[in-house]
């Protein structure tokens, strides 16, 4: 067991706990924020993606004492912001939200991409997406909206 | 258990020295590995260090003709740090998912020795000297004396690798290949790793490496020697003479024949390719 203190959708937070334990659990089951999926467990999909100091990790197995003094934002932290509004919009008008368990993977890898590079090429978006795994739509229409997000939100990223 | 999170170097090397752990950096390999069910924690059957944030390990500078790297530097900070290496660049490319390169440490795929850990081809013909640490000393060894087979390596319990030490050098041709995808079993991936240094036609540096046909990275010294000094069209005349010497050293270890034939057959086809390409 350890005390481990990080800011969490911009709260401090502190928790006792192994710091072998999985990110994702403890955000799931301690901090109650289940946004945060669990697909494969493995780190093959990108369902429980979420922002470690604005860059994308897979919290199945993120070591929870890693997190030490770290700012994780999951997706119910983003959708607080501008970037997630546009980025959502954008989803919604390509059609790249279809049964919607992968979207918030999905829009956690964006805006990791779009942080890191504000106008990707098709090809970028595919690099940065690679890690995220949907079953129903197929990846056009997803790379299509963060096109088209980068576009909109230009300025926003 | 006691699963702990050193707040320095000097600490970590203490409870190294003291007691037997398991060396956590990333986890993308351990909390695979040691997988329970969801909501428990990971089953590691030794108590475990968390190195991942340890400062004295996340860096990368150039002195005295080397790169050092320190073990904890994440694939994601190489791939995106102008000292890197273009080869390592090269093969980071290709490895993982972002996700995965923001947790993953060089380290950890150093420490990990899997025959098909993406990064080793590289480090191999770079002539990559790793650096490990215990309380008691320092010392360096070439990459192919620290691997010896599949996830055994030649380090000490109370060691920790410290940094990957590369020294500078030119090429004019750098190539990495990898056969199979991302999600493909170790099993189907091939990986090649060629570098030449090719002036007025004459080959005067000339060092390639295989990933996944042997319980280790395979790269032969001896062979590369005998081709410095050609000319490059010597070289593509007598090429198939020098395949065929690569061949006989490439000797996967597989059950199955075919599986064995098409990983030799593949293996050699990319160095023809890189040779061509000089
Ligand atoms: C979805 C997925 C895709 C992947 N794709 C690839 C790929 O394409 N290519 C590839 O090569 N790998 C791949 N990997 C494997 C893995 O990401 C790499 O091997 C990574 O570099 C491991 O680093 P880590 O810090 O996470 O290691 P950890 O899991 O923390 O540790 C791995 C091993 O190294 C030891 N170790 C770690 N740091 C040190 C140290 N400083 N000193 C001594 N020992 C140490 C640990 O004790 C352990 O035995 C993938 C993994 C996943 C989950
Ligand atoms: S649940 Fe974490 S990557 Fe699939
Ligand atoms: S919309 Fe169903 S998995 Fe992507």
């Amino acid at each position: 067991m350890a005390k481990i203190k990080f800011t969490l959708n911009n709260k401090q937070v502190e928790i006792e706990k192994s710091p072998t334990a999985r990110l994702l659990d403890i955000l799931r089951e301690d901090f109650d924020f289940t946004g945060v999926k669990e697909g494969c467990g493995e780190g093959e999909c990108g369902a429980c993606a979420v922002l470690i100091n604005d860059q994308i990790v897979n919290s199945c197995i993120v070591p929870l004492g890693t997190v030490e003094g770290k700012n994780i934002v999951t997706i119910e932290g983003f959708s607080k912001t501008k970037r997630h509004e546009v980025l959502r919009n954008a989803f919604e008008e390509e059609g790249a939200v279809q049964c919607g368990f992968c979207t918030p993977g999905m829009l956690i890898a964006s805006e990791s991409l779009l942080n890191k590079n504000p106008h990707p090429t098709d090809e970028e978006i595919k690099i940065g997406l690679s890690g995220n795994l949907c079953r129903c739509t197929g990846y056009n229409m997803i790379i299509k909206a963060v096109k088209s997000a980068s576009k909109k939100g230009d300025g926003l990223w | 258990m006691k699963n702990l999170t050193p707040k320095t170097l000097k600490e970590t090397l203490i409870l190294l020295n003291e007691g037997d752990y398991k060396i956590l950096a990333g986890g993308t390999d351990l909390m695979i590995q040691n997988r329970a069910w969801s909501n428990t924690l990971p089953k590691f059957n030794k108590d475990i260090l968390l190195v991942f944030n340890l400062p004295e390990l996340k860096y990368i500078t150039l002195e005295d003709d080397c790169l050092h790297i320190g073990s904890t530097m994440t694939l994601e900070e190489l791939l995106y740090h102008k000292l890197t290496p273009k080869l390592l660049v090269e093969a980071i490319k290709i490895m993982a998912s972002p996700a995965i390169r923001n947790m993953a440490t060089l380290g950890g795929n150093i420490g990990n020795a899997s025959p098909a850990g993406d990064s080793l081809p590289v480090l191999y013909i770079l002539n990559a000297i790793v650096v490990i640490e215990s309380i008691e000393r320092t010392r360096e060894l070439p990459i192919e004396d620290l691997i010896i087979g599949p996830g055994k390596k030649t380090i000490q319990k109370n060691e920790i690798i410290k940094e990957i030490k590369i020294p500078m050098s030119n090429f004019t041709s750098i190539r990495f290949d990898k056969v199979g995808g991302r999600k493909a079993d170790a099993i189907s991936k091939i990986s090649f790793a060629g570098v030449a240094k090719v002036k007025n036609n004459t080959i005067q540096d000339f060092r390639v490496s295989f990933g996944a046909v042997g319980p280790t990275v395979v790269r032969n010294k001896e062979l590369e020697a005998n081709v410095i000094g050609l000319t490059v069209d010597d070289m593509k005349v007598n090429i198939q003479e020098i395949l065929n010497e690569f061949g006989n050293f490439i000797r996967p270890i597989d059950d199955q024949r075919s599986n064995k034939e098409y990983r030799k057959t593949v293996a050699i086809n990319l160095l023809k390719s890189f040779i061509l390409s000089l």
